[in-house]
């Protein structure tokens, strides 16, 4: 290889400039990027946090929406964390994530709502204990 | 009418912006492979970028599991069996600086990667300390509540709701106990071998799971404590 080649100053500019990029790894940008968007994501995390907690001990909302904009909270913060902790963009290195993370999101919402689902149903329609009583010799 | 055509060079450099990293996913334009256009000739993808893949695939594999143990919270947050409900075991105050000191730890990882990238020691390792204090932090809250719970009889076999709550937030523990037992080890190597091209793939991974756990945590908080708390 020529000294050329194995130069990456020389390399600069170029169509490859041998950069890599992934999740949670992008070294072309300067520190400040990367400390401007931790500050980002550790405010917009600590917000939702505090609207969390403040919604949890809230008098002033009715009762039954309380769990509904709880969940809506972690949900949102979630995806907070994921943008800004994780690097998870719309950009052309992380198509690949950005897939896993649908597959991954699909299975884990067939396991909880299909889990709650049935086994609601299975409370819902199982015999009371009273009707089952005098079935016993 | 022939279709018009970019120069061999143009291609090239489209099919390089749509495609930087060499992913394979992007079409490579109309008609046949132009001769040093890169076609099937830029090689793999690069060693960091199939690391950080890799990681993350098991990372949602991570993510499925917890949801099962979620799965299983939901189903028997109801079978108390006459002992204490949900909302007799959530204490809002301790859960308030657990998540405090989880998303600090968070900042301060973040922190610790972007010295990584600036390549500079001193502040990699003073940050990646930070963010193990505050684990540390972390995990003697939740062997506070345990004990305290354990102390006035609610233990794991008490009722199918208790088993999964411990099952959850104990397996939540498990992960930033082995994290902070990962952490140790990368500052170790930090320290014995610098900033390697081996030692950054690890720091990625770790920063990575340190997120992930996280995120984990926000749903803990979320649909155990404060949705508990309100029941």
């Amino acid at each position: 290889m020529s000294a050329f080649k194995s130069d990456t100053r020389l390399n600069a500019g170029k169509l490859d400039d041998g950069g890599d990029h992934a999740p949670g790894d992008e070294p072309k940008e300067d520190v400040g990027h990367w400390v401007r968007n931790a500050n980002i994501g550790l405010g917009l995390s600590a917000l939702l946090t505090a609207g969390a907690f403040f919604l949890a001990s809230s008098q002033s909302v009715w009762g039954p929406a309380i769990p509904v904009g709880l969940i809506v909270l972690g949900i949102a913060q979630m995806g907070v964390q994921l943008v800004f902790f994780l690097h998870i963009t719309t950009g052309p290195d992380n198509t690949n994530n950005v897939l896993a993370l649908a597959f991954g999101l699909l299975v884990v919402l067939l396991v909880v709502i299909g889990s709650v689902w049935i086994m609601d149903h299975v409370t819902t329609n199982m015999m009371p204990v009273e009707q089952m009583a005098p079935i016993r010799p | 009418m022939t279709t018009f055509r970019w120069p061999a060079s143009l291609e090239a450099y489209e099919r390089v912006r749509q495609d930087p990293h060499r992913l394979g996913h992007r079409p490579h334009g109309p008609g046949e492979p132009v001769a040093g256009a890169g076609l099937g000739e830029t090689g793999p993808a690069r060693k960091r970028i199939i690391v950080g893949y890799g990681f993350w695939i098991y990372l949602l594999s991570d993510i499925i599991l917890f949801s099962c143990f979620f799965a299983a919270f939901a189903v028997q947050r109801g079978a108390t069996a006459g002992g204490p409900t949900i909302s007799d075991i959530v204490e809002l105050p301790r859960v308030g600086m657990e998540t405090a000191a989880l998303l600090i730890s968070s900042y301060t990882c973040m922190l610790s990667y972007a010295a990584t990238n600036a390549r500079n020691q001193f502040w990699t390792q003073v940050m990646l300390l930070v963010t193990g204090l505050l684990g540390l932090v972390f995990l003697a809250l939740e062997f506070q509540e345990f004990a305290e719970l354990a102390a006035r009889g609610i233990v794991p076999q008490r009722s199918g709701m208790v088993t999964s709550f411990y099952g959850l937030v104990g397996l939540h523990g498990l992960h930033v106990t082995l994290g902070l037992l990962w952490l140790g080890t990368m500052m170790a190597q930090v320290w014995a071998r610098g900033f390697v091209p081996e030692v950054i793939h690890r720091l990625i991974c770790f920063n990575l799971f340190w997120h992930a756990l996280d995120i984990v945590w926000i749903g803990i908080f979320t649909v155990v404590y404060l949705v508990g708390s309100c029941a």
